[in-house]
């Protein structure tokens, strides 16, 4: 690969997700198929919170609650309805049945509407640009998942297998 | 200067980071060395973005456009 991308050797993006809520799922994502797409080795080790975003059946759920710096936004209506950032405190959202499956549709919807990918949609961009997607063992057995519950492309590993593969890269971050 | 021939127009239009770069990885691939491929985005931040990208997979960006509304990018395939 050095000698095709005309740098000095390929540059290699080692990532930690930890966290599984629709919001955080995208940087990992992201930066995963941007960086592959530069041809890049990349390599997102899943770990605790993050180990669902590695399931067959993705359901990443975003929570308003206890995120104070979320916009509210309205996926519809006006340009200067749209841009309202919609003050709700957190004793109504705690309190309100469903209200987080309210916030993910609006969260999808809004997303879709600027044209931003769907998390379904990123995530097989990074399996058809050959991104590493590793799952953590340890958390796989304290929340009872099996290698089964996840995507095919899925590699099992451990804190030693991700540091081994982290320090030969160029980037390495924790999301 | 002439307006540039392309072998194959990519539209990326309404799309944002990182898919204009992703589909232009995957576009380019479909292509012979030497060819150009013609991408359209309306995303401001794929201006920046494409240059970084050939400059980490050298590929050549021939020429890119900004439109105001519109960003049009030149790449040749080099390898």
């Amino acid at each position: 690969m050095s000698s095709e991308n005309g740098n000095t050797g390929t540059k290699r993006l080692a990532l930690i997700a930890s966290r599984g809520t629709l919001d955080w799922a995208y940087p990992p994502f992201i930066l995963a198929s941007a960086a592959a797409s530069m041809d890049w080795e990349v390599g997102i080790f899943f770990t605790f919170y993050g180990l669902p975003l590695l399931k067959k059946d993705l359901d990443a759920k975003v929570s308003p609650l206890g995120n104070p710096a979320m916009p509210m936004k309205m996926p519809f209506g006006g340009e200067g309805f749209q841009k309202v950032n919609w003050p709700i405190p957190n004793i109504l959202m705690a309190n309100l049945p469903g209200f987080e499956n309210v916030a993910t549709g609006l969260m999808k919807k809004l997303f879709k509407s600027k044209g931003v990918a769907s998390i379904g949609e990123l995530r097989e961009m990074c399996v058809d640009l050959d991104v590493k997607l590793i799952a953590c063992q340890m958390t796989m057995d304290v929340f009872g998942f099996t290698k089964e519950d996840f995507i095919d492309e899925t590699e099992i590993g451990g804190a030693a297998a991700f540091l081994s593969y982290a320090g030969d890269a160029d980037v390495q971050l924790f999301i | 200067m002439a307006d540039m021939k392309a072998d194959k127009v990519l539209d990326c239009t309404g799309l944002l980071c990182p898919m204009p770069v992703v589909k232009t990885k995957k576009a380019l691939k479909d292509l012979e060395v030497g060819q150009v491929l013609e991408m359209v985005s309306t995303d401001p931040g794929s201006m920046p973005d494409m240059s970084a990208w050939a400059k980490q997979t050298g590929h050549e960006l021939v020429e890119a456009k900004d439109q105001g509304d519109k960003f049009i990018f030149f790449i040749k395939k080099t390898h």
